[in-house]
């Protein structure tokens, strides 16, 4: 048993920065997490601080948060890798409103979603309604796929944390989900015109800083956002597509 | 108080993990309005930590598989106190269900010739689990999720019902909820309500479940006056993490095993080869060697002990441990890192078979599962019992209050076939939004009565009138975890379960004296003291239960009826609310299988 400070982000109300660090003591032990110390702190100093989480095993992506100013799911962050010499900040991600403490307003994300064009199948292939796709060629998908919704690339991406693009751009997280779609074997969509125009993938100059924060090690840039492009690219602003598309 | 706001629908679904979402599916496609209520965000239900598959006889990868091979497992796995019609529509529709998912966008790991690919599961004769690796929950949350938004189908995230509404006559109206933001009130009503709330995990204290599997559509449905079935029966899964502390009970899939990994003691002894019941004897591999090529899919070959059902690995872990050949922190040794004696590239193989496992060992117990063997133990995983329904339409015991997925009971029986979740999932999900919708377009709009809304928005802001001078919410639900774990667990007797009802009272007055500080918003500890409500509800209904049946019978074990007792294998144990609110059990006898079900039992004995 070691004795930790902990500064947790306690909000006043839910206007944008209106808050303070609320320092805390408590013990730690062996294997915790930050978000068993979160928990602790609630049971026994702060009944009323708020924290979202449900799986505890990094598997829902509920308990994103700013640990030292890293995002991170505090399930999957252990007191062991963080310097408990000096005290551990905790923020809430701090590109969504926030609603109380660690908590924030995450519902944009979800009204995003829905301004992409679904998911639409082509005729099966098999009598019995069903479909036959190699693995290899589900491969790329599976990696999209195991996006767990934690809105951490989105928390870091500057587009939408320092130039406030959310009603222009979709953030990595709706890149990956996209992609997902553009490249499930099945699809017959097209969203290359959407992803120019009223997604505005061109904001992104891939930094990168999205794939560094993703729990799921998904290559957010290089397998879908720079694939994304690369469509984008060749239907609009390739001289021969461009010809044929202007004979059409 | 009155409430803060008022909405109202044809269909009303509360809970957005795989049973809701595919009942809210069904009702939107059947063209009726529809709301849906969940204690979080969309997505994170406890659905989403399932690993290890869905079960439904497509014979991809087995041609001898069919849904009567799937029904006879399903019935032997809950020794055949199930409902035989809920698991007889099961096995026959959930190929369909499973394949529709397809063409919603999910994307299931591929055979060789390019179908969905199946894997071996405890107590599933053949490879019948459609997977992604270990986070098929995801994918069937996902999926589902994705399909609903849209549909137009209203999303209320991060909402929790208190109370379940009736009109005069006793019908479902309704529903009392409050908003986790701002703590304000909401009633809707509804012609049609559909309780699809998950399990009660939370209840003890070592489990797999999220907080949010506190039982809340058991404990609401019965408060309402609806019967619960087989409360007694509890999964334990036998493989949860032991170590570090703070993972205690976070599941280990099955998968693990299924890809060959052995249990060992502190001896080294692979113990499981020591207790194989007589009535799997004919399907469980004699030795180490045949139980190797049945994981590398040898047809020949019969399973190894490993896979057993679920009920008997646990009580055969929890044996090692109390005499004394457990692990170092109070568990077995799951080893999958052995297979490096057989197959080259092992490490690279387990990584890619078992990603999450391999993660999650890596991350939270800085272990590496292809190198070392893990710690494992029971953990409360899975509960049987839940709210009466009828088979087809699973409409309760009350008109217009329908019941999904693990909050309703019949499939399972005693005990649960892994897979066998999140297929009941999106069939009987389905089934349900399917009757609702037809029940909402049938009857009219029923009157809530304003008093029980008022009533409801009182009880449940009491603890602010006692503030911090009230007893501490978090200390009572420990207590209450402890006494069921200790008293109501994997190996259980009468005079310790007199006991855990005895408390149970008593924390049924400290939950009147319970107090918290501050404003509604986003509050944990008011959160968890109405949770503990529901907490206590379920927990009597467990105990009682488990004092009724007289015997041991799958998740269900009793030290003092060790055997199994056939007087018992012909009905299920029922607790109802009685006059004045006291908990009533009785007996309600299993109606009798219909000859062609029993021939197919018979059938597949061999
Ligand atoms: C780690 C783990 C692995 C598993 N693996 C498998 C597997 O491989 N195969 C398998 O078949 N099964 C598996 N299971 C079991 C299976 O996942 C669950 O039984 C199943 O997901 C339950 O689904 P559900 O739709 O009934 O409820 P849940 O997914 O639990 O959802 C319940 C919903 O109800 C809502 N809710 C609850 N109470 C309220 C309230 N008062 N007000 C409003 N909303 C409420 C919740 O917010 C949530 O949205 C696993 C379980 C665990 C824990
Ligand atoms: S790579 Fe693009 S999407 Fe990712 S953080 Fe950078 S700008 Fe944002
Ligand atoms: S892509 Fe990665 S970081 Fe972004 S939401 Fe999904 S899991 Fe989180
Ligand atoms: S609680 Fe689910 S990811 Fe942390």
């Amino acid at each position: 048993m070691a004795t930790a400070t902990f500064k947790i982000w306690r909000t006043h109300s839910s206007a944008p920065g209106d808050g303070t660090y609320q320092t805390f003591q408590t013990e730690v032990s062996e294997g915790m997490v930050v978000l068993d110390v979160v928990h602790s702190i609630q049971a026994q100093q702060a009944p009323d601080l708020a924290v979202r989480w449900n799986c505890k095993a990094g598997k829902c992506g509920s308990c994103s948060a700013e640990i030292n100013g890293n995002p991170r799911l505090m399930c999957m962050t252990r007191m062991s890798q963080l310097n408990l010499s000096e005290p551990v900040t905790i923020e809430p991600m701090r590109t969504f409103p926030p609603i109380k403490d660690l908590v924030t307003d995450v519902s944009w994300n979800f009204r995003v979603k829905k301004g992409i064009k679904k998911f639409k199948p082509r005729q099966p292939d098999a009598p019995d309604g069903t479909w036959r796709m190699a693995q290899r060629d589900v491969d790329r998908v599976q990696e999209f796929r195991k996006c767990i919704e934690c809105f951490l690339c989105q928390d870091v991406c500057h587009v939408l944390r320092d130039h406030n693009k959310h009603d222009e751009f979709i953030g990595p997280r709706f890149f990956v989900y996209a992609a997902n779609l553009e490249m499930n074997p099945l699809d017959t969509e097209d969203r290359v015109d959407d992803l120019k125009d009223a997604h505005n993938i061109g904001y992104c100059n891939i930094t990168k800083c999205c794939t560094k924060v993703c729990p799921e090690h998904i290559h957010i840039t290089d397998n879908a956002i720079i694939p994304l492009k690369e469509r984008v690219v060749s239907r609009h602003y390739d001289p021969v597509t461009r010809l044929l598309r202007m004979f059409k | 108080m009155p409430a803060d706001a008022t909405y109202t629908y044809d269909v009303l679904i509360v809970g957005a993990g795989g049973a809701g979402l595919r009942a809210a599916i069904e009702a939107a496609n059947a063209g009726v309005t529809v709301g849906l209520i969940c204690k979080s965000l969309l997505g994170k239900a406890h659905t989403v930590m399932a690993e290890g598959g869905m079960a439904a006889a497509m014979a991809n990868n087995d041609d001898r598989d069919s849904w009567k091979v799937h029904f006879a497992d399903t019935m032997r796995g809950g020794q055949y106190v199930n409902n035989w019609r809920m698991a007889e529509l099961h096995a026959k529709e959930a190929p369909d269900r499973v394949r529709e998912l397809e063409g919603w966008g999910a994307v299931f790991d591929r055979t060789a010739d390019g179908r969905i690919n199946q894997r071996n599961f405890g107590g599933h004769r053949y490879p019948r689990l459609a997977h992604v690796g270990d986070r098929t929950g995801l994918e069937l949350i996902r999926t589902l999720q994705d399909h609903t938004v849209y549909l137009g189908v209203t999303v209320h995230m991060e909402h929790t019902v208190i109370e379940l509404l009736l009109d005069g006559s006793g019908r479902a109206a309704g529903v009392l909820a409050y908003d986790r933001e701002k703590g304000r009130f909401h009633v809707f009503n509804a012609k049609a309500v559909v309780l699809a709330t998950g399990g009660v995990g939370r209840a003890f204290k070592v489990t797999s479940n999220s907080w949010e599997g506190t039982g809340d559509g058991h404990a609401l449905a019965f408060r309402a006056g609806a019967e619960l079935i087989d409360m007694e029966f509890i999964q334990f899964h036998p493989t949860g993490m032991v170590w570090p502390p703070s993972v205690k009970g976070i599941l280990v899939t099955e998968g693990v095993r299924g890809e060959g990994g052995i249990l060992k003691n502190s001896e080294g002894r692979r113990f499981m080869f020591d207790d194989i019941p007589d009535n799997y004897k004919p399907q469980t591999a004699s030795d180490p060697e045949e139980g190797w090529r049945y994981v590398q899919g040898d047809k020949s070959a019969r399973r190894p002990p490993e896979l057993l059902t679920r009920d008997h690995v646990a009580r055969c872990i929890n044996r090692e441990v109390k005499a004394g050949r457990g692990s170092p922190h109070g568990g077995v040794f799951l080893d999958i890192a052995w297979i490096k004696e057989k197959i080259a590239g092992s490490e690279e193989h387990i990584k890619r078979k078992l990603p999450s496992m391999y993660h999650q060992f890596k991350e939270l117990a800085d272990l590496d599962i292809t190198k070392t063997p893990m710690e494992v133990g029971p953990t409360t995983h899975y509960i049987m019992g839940g709210i009466r329904v009828d088979a087809d339409s699973q409409m309760s015991t009350i008109h217009g209050l329908f019941a999904a997925g693990e909050c309703a009971s019949g499939i399972n029986g005693a005990n649960r076939l892994g897979g066998n979740s999140l297929s009941d999932l999106i069939v009987f999900g389905k089934r349900a939004g399917e009757y609702a919708a037809q029940y909402a377009r049938d009857n009219p709009q029923p009157r809530i009565d304003d008093g029980a809304v008022e009533h409801g928005i009182a009880t449940s802001i009491e603890p602010f009138a006692r503030g911090t001078a009230g007893e501490n919410p978090y200390t009572l639900q420990q207590d209450l975890q402890d006494t069921m774990q200790s008293l109501v667990g994997i190996v259980r007797q009468e005079s310790e379960m007199r006991e855990a009802v005895d408390r149970i009272e008593g924390y049924k007055e400290r939950l009147r004296r319970v107090g918290v500080s501050g404003g509604r918003e986003y509050h944990s500890g008011w959160h968890t003291a109405i949770d503990l409500r529901n907490l206590l509800v379920v927990s009597e209904a467990i105990a009682r239960s488990a004092i009724e049946r007289k015997e041991s019978r799958g998740g269900h074990f009793r030290e003092d009826y060790p055997e199994k007792d056939p007087a018992c294998a012909t009905f299920n144990v029922s607790t109802r609310p009685g006059p004045g609110g006291a908990m009533q059990v009785s007996h309600v006898p299993l109606p009798p299988m219909p000859d062609h079900l029993k021939a197919v039992v018979e059938e597949q004995k061999s």
